[in-house]
């Protein structure tokens, strides 16, 4: 039953890290790339986080938790990350792809 | 929005909160030995430490951002399942295109908070944080500030805006009461 629940948990984890992946490589500007790795692979890292818990509590005696807190750390850092990387893309302005509305948003640096 | 706590000794009660379960979870233990090292840790380090860090506003409603918490891990999970869809389809489809949301928040800390938010949720990535801090003159009053936001599906402008605000800004107001 532990097995069922540890493989659907890798297997529904893997799937959302390579659909983060494939977004990295087939949106066509940065701006749009950027939205794969912030996202999908947070909730992908989550499941696989709590599939490794699941294994270590089961095959190990006592509860591991410390998963948690590497859970915990990747949802405070990943918004930052990315707000770092679209910061420094806007900074060098980057093209973003022609049917981009609203690029006047952008203002100039100072 | 309060900066001070009612005890001198226990400047940010929720961050020695965190560090008392950090240290726990760290430990992976309940014992009685950790549980009062952790307690001795999270009360000594905010108080040696205070001195160094700028004051940030304290949660006024802990009970609220405890249930604010929830709604943004729920949105999360519905923010993977939407973007993993959005990637698979086809790119000719996605209007992608950038946002100016008006802020009603002032403090830098709610600020970023929301920015956080907004980046985990469906579709959208926080860019920028409008006017940038050195246009502020001292003693000025705080002009009105715009978060842009790049979204990857971009349909309805005003309700995305609308959204934001309704969903993720107003609960932050209420949480800091600023």
């Amino acid at each position: 039953m532990t097995e069922w629940i540890i493989s659907i948990l890798l297997l529904i984890g893997g799937s959302f890290v390579l659909v983060g992946s494939i977004g990295l490589v087939k949106m066509p500007d940065f701006f749009m790339r950027l939205h794969g790795p912030t996202k999908a692979t947070t909730l992908g890292m989550a499941s696989l986080l709590t599939a490794a818990m699941v294994f270590f509590s089961t095959a190990q005696s006592g509860l591991s938790v410390k998963e948690i807190l590497i859970s915990i750390f990747l949802l405070l850092t990943a918004p930052i990350s990315g707000y770092m990387l679209i910061k420094s893309a806007i900074h060098h302005k980057l093209d973003s792809i022609e049917r981009t509305q609203g690029k006047d948003n952008i203002e100039d640096d100072v | 929005m309060r900066l001070d706590t009612r005890f001198k000794w226990l400047p940010t009660p929720i961050l020695s909160l965190l560090l008392f379960f950090v240290w726990l979870l760290l430990n992976n233990s309940v014992s009685a030995g950790h549980l009062v090292l952790a307690t001795i840790l999270a009360l000594v380090i905010p108080w040696i430490t205070s001195p160094f860090r700028t004051k940030q506003p304290l949660v006024i409603k802990p009970w609220l951002a405890f249930r604010h918490l929830l709604l943004v891990l729920y949105d999360i999970i519905t923010a993977n399942v939407q973007v993993a869809i959005l990637i698979l389809g086809p790119n000719k489809k996605l209007t992608p295109g950038f946002v100016k949301v008006p802020l009603d928040l002032t403090h830098s800390m709610p600020i970023t908070i929301l920015a956080s938010t907004v980046s985990l949720t469906p579709g959208t990535v926080s860019a920028e944080v409008y006017p940038w801090r050195e246009c502020f003159t001292e003693g000025e009053k705080p002009k009105q500030r715009f978060l842009l936001i790049h979204v990857l599906n971009l349909k309805d402008e005003q309700a995305l805006i609308d959204t934001i605000k309704e969903r993720y800004e107003a609960p932050l107001k209420e949480i800091f009461q600023c």
